[in-house]
């Protein structure tokens, strides 16, 4: 799929949200929603107008949200609890013992992962969040690239037998993912061929990735895109396949460096191969600014990607 | 288990003996804890719950959230005298490969519906179990039991205020009053007062009685149950009660029970 068939602007994954939870709501009545006040953003709304009875609007109490949906799972529901990234944190004790260790079917929603939050400043950027999760045993971690696959995402959370963790964005992205090939849990996709260098990314970022793959090409760079929509379980087979094939990697990911995509991915093919990887991810907190600006400020961007392409197959040079 | 009121006497002595042999057994466990709540939970078990120890799935049951987790030797004492699992099982608690975890673990052992030990969570659970057997038009009713130190968790008082703003009819919390936690008083740590005024304060009813006053005790819970919001009963107790060198001492918050101590708490307790 080339870069130049992605559109400017796009549609933001909490819309798709909303849009599923109504298409949900309406083909399983045991589907509910709970949301902490924050309903107008990440679109649960819509799901509280249209099915009152199974929406559960908490106020600002998230951890009381998580046990409550562990309490709803366990009357038979099938519970949707939401939030922003960066609120995760203050929960992670009820998610760990009510969700995971009580094996309880909740999917946890969590919109405004990254830098979206932008102007809300470093405290309301969620970049921790995918570390917790992925630390967590029984937690599947899903991080859809666009509408379209967060779309699939929410269906197959609610049709997943255990706990999920669905990282949604704030802003619009355009659509990357070909909607000929289905979404299916635990599978990532090879959006570009390549043998230089692995782009491994997961979530908004991929069409950048996209973008610095044609820009790399340019420069007789034949990059690879493999997107990562399930974090945990990882696709360790693919991604290992396509490391060995290209030698060197670079992990994106609007995520500390710590514990998300990057760690995912030394661990799959440590060991096995020696294989440079660049992290294209934050190291420290963010601060305000808008989305794009920060973006291209941290390096999260078309042209910090290609240059840690280039860093990567450098190293690989070396070695 | 027989539900009149004056053998219950003897029913709790009996599953009192049943928590300081399993502690003893495996030389670890909450002793003043689970001492403390044996009364109301006999009481609940044989005079209130709606369950079937033959059938721990039936759909219909009571639903018991056991918030204060630290007391399930207490707890699993009673579902053996109830029938949910044979009272021998009791000394396996604590072991590895037993179902009698240290805090209680769903789908261990029949009669435990949530697993519970991080405390002040419970509650939410509860509150969220409620809220989904109503929105099911099911007949049963949620039983959540705290410990007083647990209150200290803020968490609580987020479910305590958005329970009372739901009309939830089949929600029951019981608190066990007894005064003391891990490192000493609680009035001296973090001071949680008159805590029926303070569930009183946040919008549910309150019942503050005698927790070891067993008529006392029955009709509170009768009341907390026929109340048409979220309701509690805040059960003054000792924690330790019914062994006299336990009864009110801090250090038996969590302690190995030694030979000599199991024969004196035995013969306090009657055995003969």
């Amino acid at each position: 799929m080339s870069g130049s068939a992605h559109a400017a602007a796009g549609r933001a994954t909490r819309d798709a949200y909303g849009d599923a939870l109504l298409e949900l709501g309406e083909l399983r009545p045991d589907v509910v929603v709970l949301d902490a006040d924050l309903s107008r953003s990440t679109k649960t709304e819509a799901f509280g107008r249209r099915f009152p009875e199974r929406f559960f609007n908490v106020g600002i109490a998230e951890q009381h949200m998580i046990g409550m949906a562990a309490g709803l799972s366990m009357a038979g529901f099938v519970p949707f609890a939401t939030t922003y990234a960066i609120f995760i944190a203050r929960a992670l004790d009820q998610i760990r013992q009510a969700v995971c260790f009580g094996r309880c079917p909740v999917k946890i929603v969590a919109t405004h992962g990254g830098l979206a939050a932008s102007h809300d400043g470093g405290t309301h950027q969620g970049i921790e969040d995918l570390a917790l999760m992925r630390a967590l045993p029984h937690m599947t971690v899903l991080v859809p690239a666009d509408y379209a696959e967060a779309r699939q995402a929410v269906l197959a959370a609610a049709a997943h037998p255990g706990p999920v963790y669905l990282r949604l964005q704030k802003e619009p992205v355009p659509d990357v993912t070909a909607a000929a090939e289905p979404f299916v849990i635990g599978r990532a996709r090879l959006l570009r061929e390549g043998d230089d260098v692995a782009l491994c990314v997961t979530g908004s970022l991929v069409h950048e990735s996209l973008r610095a793959a044609d820009l790399l090409a340019g420069e007789g760079i034949r990059a690879a895109v493999l997107a990562v929509p399930t974090l945990a379980p990882l696709d360790a087979a693919a991604v290992r396949e396509l490391a060995a094939r290209c030698g060197c990697v670079v992990t994106i990911e609007e995520h500390l460096r710590t514990g998300g995509l990057h760690d995912a991915v030394l661990h799959a093919i440590a060991g096995d191969l020696r294989c440079p990887a660049e992290a294209v991810a934050m190291s420290d907190f963010g601060t305000t600014g808008e989305w794009r600006e920060l973006r291209e400020r941290f390096g999260l961007d078309t042209a910090g990607i290609a240059a840690a392409a280039r860093r990567a197959l450098a190293r690989r040079a070396r070695a | 288990m027989t539900s009149d009121l004056a053998s219950l006497a003897a029913t709790a002595a009996r599953v009192r003996r049943r928590v300081v042999r399993a502690i003893h057994e495996v030389g670890t466990g909450h002793a003043g804890s689970s001492l403390s709540t044996i009364d109301f939970l006999v009481l609940l078990y044989a005079r209130h719950l709606r369950v079937r120890p033959s059938q721990p799935t039936w759909e219909e049951r009571d639903r018991v959230v056991f918030s204060k987790g630290h007391g399930a030797p207490g707890l699993y004492a009673v579902l053996a005298e109830v029938g949910y699992f044979p009272v021998d099982e009791l000394l396996t608690l604590r072991r590895l490969g037993s179902r009698l975890h240290g805090h209680p673990v769903a789908g261990t052992a029949p009669g435990i519906d949530v697993s519970t030990g991080s405390l002040g969570q419970g509650l939410s659970i509860a509150v969220g179990l409620a809220a989904g057997l109503q929105l099911r038009r099911s007949p049963a009713r949620v039983f959540c039991v705290l410990g007083d130190g647990e209150l200290q968790e803020g968490q609580n008082w987020e479910a305590i205020a958005y329970a009372a703003g739901r009309r939830l009819p089949n929600l029951v919390a019981v608190v066990d009053r007894n005064g003391l936690q891990n490192d000493g008083p609680t009035e001296a740590i973090h001071p949680i007062e008159d805590v029926a005024r303070r569930w009183e304060a946040f919008g549910w009813a309150a019942f503050d009685v005698d927790g070891h006053d067993l008529a006392a005790l029955d009709a509170a819970l009768e009341a907390a149950i026929a109340a048409p919001r979220p309701a509690v009963v805040v059960a003054r107790t000792v924690k330790g009660k019914g062994v006299s060198f336990m009864e009110g001492v801090v250090k038996w918050h969590h302690h190995p029970i030694d030979d000599a101590e199991l024969r004196a708490a035995l013969e306090e307790l009657g055995e003969g």
